[in-house]
């Protein structure tokens, strides 16, 4: 996105709004960049924070009793095919085709609905089961890593929602575009970092 | 309703405590009927509080700073008179709130009086200094602006309504968990580290990218000066550690608040992990906090040498290795605290390697200053006093690499790292205010009272700080608040003395201020240039446009400004001038800054309606600006014009010429 240029043909040496426009959203991707490496070194925090702790279950119960990996499989599955579809939608935006960008954008909202609403079930199964993050230091490095991780899927999908109504109320204009392309960004480094917990929490846990 | 709290709030525990909140209560109606009465407030709303000018934000924070040194201040010498008398005696203050004074010390004088201090220099300079017009970011940079000051307010407030932490400032569990500290305390500190950390983050991206993308054509990044390079890396270091303190303040407040158990007693939980947390941010935070001044050293003895920095380069790739090994030495801040020999040994033998490239960039100055003009002006005096006193601290530094578990946790670390960070940053911040004050405002700073300052300052600091080391040897734990060996008492006086002498020394400065606000136009700077410099931020009018630059100049090497003075084509008047588009200012930050205030503080209380509120206040700020796509003006060529032809600028060509 960072290349959409636009050109009204004004005297060069003045400032023109097109210039900064361009200008602007480049430097807006690469802030966002550095947002999304400060971001990840507080997940790697968090998933060190885990690995220190995945031995402190305080005689309550561990991994192994916890996790099932049908569940986990199919919250991976919703997850990657969100990040697939969030593709298409990009795929559509850099053909500024408007309304088949709203439906990927909308299909991917409902995968990521999905994934939260399985991983708020799994978390109330757990604390009714007598597992809530209070029980030990490994239950509360579990809840808050994964926690974590679907609050920023949760705020990308009340982002989502916002974007879409954008899209649908003004279209497809660079500005919006670029918002999407930001959003793209932190909706696929959510999904790398799903991978990470799945990897760090969840086989070990499992297997 | 009112969640936690009651009428047993307000301080009626200790008199000195009603004093406290007195004082702040009456300190801030003052300024609001002053305000009042002088009819400012619309003034102050339309051109301060909601400006996106990167000077004006600057001056703000460093504002900031300065009303926070005198809170931080007043604590500590609060501390030095209660250990000077309690010998064998309660003193006059109870114990739970000596232990408050010295939380809300630290926590003060590193939060809310060396970050804004520090960044307030960064906002009015770097900009300037990279032939910018201004930052990348300038919502988010009245954003950072407002988390910061929020941050700050939790923790006056806190003087008023309920009591600050007493777990001192870097909060260890196991004592700050709920079980040991039950009240608001460590709370009010949680969310003021919290608030304010993410304004500090927001900060350090957004200088990362102004630095990163918009220097002025032709300036490589071997040829940013100095304090910009600092800037940059200071940047960096903030982006990657102050995660690290923000992970360490949630997951306490995570136990506190929902009795999870990362860092309790028993249950699983695992203290050492906070310790290790809260100093990956610590360690660089060190850098964060001196890299700035050293960059600072380097502009001023530049300047006042009259000489090309010596060694520019290797100036530049110490202040990298700074950057790179400040991040990896984080464990020799507890290394009484029980992990292996092995691990112990390795971070003991990484922590003086850090003194090799602090050793080059000391000798860089010293070979600037070798035969060179040098003028002994007052950011060149602190320069000086922060040479031979850092090389002190530095050196009881590595002894304490290599030191007996004894040494530690006495007042031979208090000494050490006050010895660290009063040279190596405070003095550094105080060079910079002297040296770029008269670029923020037109004038000079008065340069007599600046030197009794200065004198104040350094002695105040040897007689304040040398008798902790003795005291430390002697085996004095830090943090005492009373104490039954004599033979301390008569070093306690001294220190006593010392904090004395820093008292003229923040009463001077504000005298200087005073004196040469009333003296502004025998002071005032009518070429822009007063110290004859050699970067860009003296190209610009003092104090600059809006724009800073009617004309972004091309760089083609260090010390751009000094190349132009030589070439002659420095201040020549452009054949032409042009539009320039500068963003609009902005409401929304000082309003998402307030908002974060009541979030914070209906958080600390558990009055959740009002955190909602407070919350969704936020949202809304944010919400009203993300859509905004155009909000910038137009300033035209000739409005530009017309504020060109304002500027003198025949004096700042024949300075050129004679030098």
């Amino acid at each position: 996105m960072t290349n959409a240029v636009i050109t009204n043909g004004q005297d060069k040496d003045n400032d023109n709004e097109a210039e900064e426009a361009e200008r602007a959203i480049d430097e807006k991707a690469y802030g966002f960049w550095i947002y999304l490496m400060s971001d990840a070194i507080i997940f790697a925090l968090l998933l060190a924070t885990f690995v220190v702790m995945s031995h402190n279950t305080a005689d309550g119960p561990g991994g192994h009793t916890l996790f099932r990996l049908p569940n986990t499989f199919a919250e991976t599955m919703l997850l990657l095919a969100s990040s697939t579809t969030f593709g298409f939608a990009s795929v559509a935006i850099a053909a500024g085709q408007r309304w088949r960008t709203l439906s990927w954008l909308s299909v991917t909202f409902l995968l990521g609905l999905g994934f939260v609403a399985m991983k708020i079930s799994e978390f109330y199964g757990m604390t009714v089961a007598g597992a809530g993050p209070w029980r030990s230091g490994f239950l509360s490095a579990y809840f808050t890593l994964v926690g974590t991780h679907s609050t920023h899927v949760s705020v990308g999908l009340v982002w989502i929602v916002l974007l879409g109504c954008e899209v649908a109320l003004r279209g497809l204009n660079p500005f919006v575009a670029s918002r999407l392309f930001r959003l793209g960004l932190f909706w696929h480094f959510l999904d790398i970092v799903w991978i990470s917990i799945f990897s760090v929490v969840y086989l070990p846990g499992i297997l | 309703m009112l969640g936690k709290l009651t009428i047993d709030a307000l301080p009626f525990y200790s008199g000195i405590a009603i004093g406290g909140a007195l004082i702040t209560v009456f300190g801030a109606l003052g300024v609001v009927a002053l305000i009042t009465w002088l009819g400012q407030w619309r003034y102050l709303w339309a051109e301060w509080l909601t400006s996106l000018d990167h000077k004006k934000i600057g001056i703000m924070y460093v504002t900031l700073a300065l009303i926070m040194i005198v809170r931080g201040f007043i604590d500590a010498m609060m501390m030095r008179t209660q250990q000077a008398v309690a010998l064998e005696s309660d003193g006059y203050l109870p114990p739970d709130h000596f232990d408050q004074i010295f939380t809300s010390h630290a926590t003060i004088m590193i939060f809310f009086v060396a970050m804004p201090f520090l960044v307030g220099l960064f906002n009015v300079v770097v900009p300037q200094q990279i032939g910018a017009r201004g930052m990348a970011f300038p919502f988010m940079n009245s954003v950072s602006l407002w988390l910061t000051a929020s941050g700050a307010a939790l923790v006056m407030i806190s003087l008023v309504i309920g009591k600050f932490s007493t777990a001192g400032w870097s909060a260890y569990p196991p004592y700050s968990e709920a079980q040991f500290s039950p009240g608001v305390g460590v709370d009010y500190w949680i969310w003021a580290i919290i608030v304010s950390g993410v304004g500090s983050m927001l900060t350090g991206i957004n200088f990362l990218v102004t630095i990163v993308k918009r220097r002025a054509p032709g300036m490589r990044l071997m040829m940013m000066p100095l304090f910009t390079w600092t800037a940059l890396c200071t940047s960096i270091l903030i982006v990657f550690a102050f995660p690290a303190l923000t992970v360490a303040a949630a997951l306490l407040g995570l136990d506190r608040y929902l009795g999870m158990h990362f860092f309790t007693d028993g249950d699983g939980g695992n203290k050492m992990n906070y310790i290790n947390l809260f100093w990956i941010w610590g360690h660089p935070e060190v850098y964060i906090l001196i890299l700035p001044a050293f960059g600072i050293y380097s502009e001023v003895v530049a300047t006042f040498s009259g000489k090309r920095l010596f060694g520019y380069k290797w100036l530049v790739y110490a202040t990298v290795v700074i950057t790179v090994l400040s991040l990896g030495v984080w464990l020799h801040h507890f290394l009484t605290l029980g992990a292996s020999p092995d691990v112990n040994a390795f971070f003991g033998r990484m922590a003086p390697l850090i003194s090799v490239p602090t050793g080059v960039t000391i000798f860089d100055w010293l070979f600037t200053m070798y035969r060179g003009r040098v003028q002994f002006s007052v950011p060149m005096l602190f320069t000086l006093g922060f040479i031979v006193t850092f090389v002190i601290g530095g050196m009881a530094g590595v002894l304490l690499a290599v030191a007996p578990d004894l040494m530690h946790n006495t007042t031979f670390l208090v000494a050490h790292f006050h010895n660290i960070m009063i040279p190596g940053a405070l003095f550094g911040y105080f060079a910079g205010y002297q040296y770029w004050f008269p670029k923020a405002f037109g004038f000079r700073l008065e340069e007599k009272w600046g030197r009794r300052a200065f004198w104040a300052w350094i002695v105040g600091f040897y007689l304040a700080f040398m008798p902790l080391y003795v005291l430390g040897s002697m085996g004095m734990p830090q943090r005492l608040e009373r104490y039954y060996v004599a033979s301390w008492q008569p070093y306690l006086i001294v220190a006593e003395l010392g904090a004395l002498f820093i008292l003229c020394g923040i009463t001077f400065l504000a005298i200087q201020l005073a004196v040469s606000i009333r003296d502004r136009a025998a002071l005032a700077v009518s070429t822009g240039d007063p110290w004859n410099g050699r970067t860009l931020e003296w190209a610009t009018a003092s104090p600059p446009a809006a724009y800073n630059f009617a004309v972004v100049p091309h760089v083609h090497g260090i010390d751009a400004w000094w190349a132009m003075k030589q070439a002659g084509t420095a201040g020549h008047r452009p054949a032409r001038f042009h539009d320039i588009i500068m963003a609009d200012d902005s409401s929304a930050g000082v309003l998402l800054g307030a908002m974060s205030f009541v979030f914070a503080f209906a958080m600390i209380w558990q009055i959740w309606w009002l955190a909602a509120v407070g919350g969704l206040g936020m949202f809304a700020a944010v919400l009203s600006r993300t859509f905004r796509d155009h909000a910038e003006h137009r300033i035209p060529a000739r409005e530009v014009e017309a504020i060109e032809n304002r500027r003198t600028m025949a004096p700042a060509l024949a300075l050129g010429a004679a030098t």
